[in-house]
């Protein structure tokens, strides 16, 4: 048995991973199979994906408005080029930022080049601790805004791996 | 999650209960929706490309707008927001024309123009939830 995959099979992989992991006790055998390859060899493939740094983390993925985190804050601001690492790490350092991107200002339509998302369950709470961040970062006076999020119409993984394969599924 | 042959067994052993008892526990939280999938989280800089985008939908289109832009396998998120700009999606795909293709296909379909705002610097990325303390 080879130890590697062939390219077919580890788009296959990739795309079975996206979905996720079947609740069975010996998971990544049931994916071996669905791509005729070994688990030892699914293992292995796997392994070297994460230490080459292909994901963040492996594990469970919570779906954060069904256990109780309603309140979605998207905090948007208008830094100055010249501060915006500065800024961005300082805030990325806070515990109740989840997330902080830089991203490209789009004028006259979007001047806002860094996000910062906020979960909690109360609005009113996560208002109050945006107020209080902006104040201790003394960020009060930078053009800001925050978008909270009113419905969701999806939540799911990233789809990557390109959708034509030439990987058939066995089993 | 460690990656090995059998992941809820060891799991199971770090916390004290048996491999059923964990696997008995997921398939309720996935039952009841508040897991969503098993599995790896993307590095998406490595993975292919992504971009966050928004549309500024006149309210009385954004439910079918929105239910056009969910049906595309590459938008894994797509929330309403209270904003001039008020539907925000995520796309992510094998590479950066891949996107570029959706968004001007949304463009001719829709007639509104998407803003496209690819990250260009990740100053933290925790996709772990404190359930305990956070507001």
């Amino acid at each position: 048995m080879s130890c590697i995959l062939d390219p077919a099979q580890s788009l296959a992989l990739r795309r079975l991973l996206e979905s996720g992991l079947p609740l069975l006790a010996r998971p990544y055998q049931h994916l071996a199979r669905q791509i005729g390859a070994e688990e030892q060899q699914v293992l292995a493939q796997i392994n070297q994906w994460q230490q080459q740094g292909l994901f963040r983390r492996l594990g469970l993925v919570l779906n954060h408005r069904a256990l109780g985190f309603t309140a979605n804050a998207m905090l948007v601001l208008d830094i100055p080029d010249a501060l915006i690492d500065e800024v961005g790490q300082r805030l990325g350092r806070e515990p109740l930022v989840s997330l902080c991107y830089q991203r490209p200002r789009r004028l006259p339509q979007w001047r806002y080049n860094l996000f910062c998302m906020v979960h909690g369950r109360q609005r009113e709470r996560v208002e109050a601790q945006i107020a209080a961040l902006l104040e201790q970062h003394l960020l009060s006076d930078l053009p800001y805004q925050v978008l909270f999020s009113t419905q969701a119409f999806k939540q799911c993984g990233g789809r990557f791996a390109p959708a034509s394969s030439g990987a058939s599924a066995h089993g | 999650m460690p990656i090995c042959a059998e992941p809820y067994l060891e799991m199971a052993q770090a916390l004290g209960c048996s491999e059923d008892q964990v696997i008995a526990c997921l398939q309720r939280m996935a039952g009841h929706g508040r897991l969503s999938r098993i599995g790896p989280v993307f590095e998406h800089r490595r993975a292919g490309a992504s971009t966050l985008a928004a549309l500024a939908v006149p309210a009385e289109r954004l439910q079918q707008v929105a239910e056009r832009i969910s049906q595309y396998p590459e938008v894994n998120h797509n929330y309403a927001r209270e904003h001039h700009y008020n539907l925000w999606f995520v796309l992510t795909g094998p590479d950066r024309p891949h996107l570029q293709r959706i968004l001007d296909e949304l463009q001719a379909d829709t007639g509104l123009t998407p803003l496209d705002l690819p990250m260009l610097t990740a100053y933290r990325i925790d996709l772990g939830f404190a359930l305990g303390d956070a507001p």
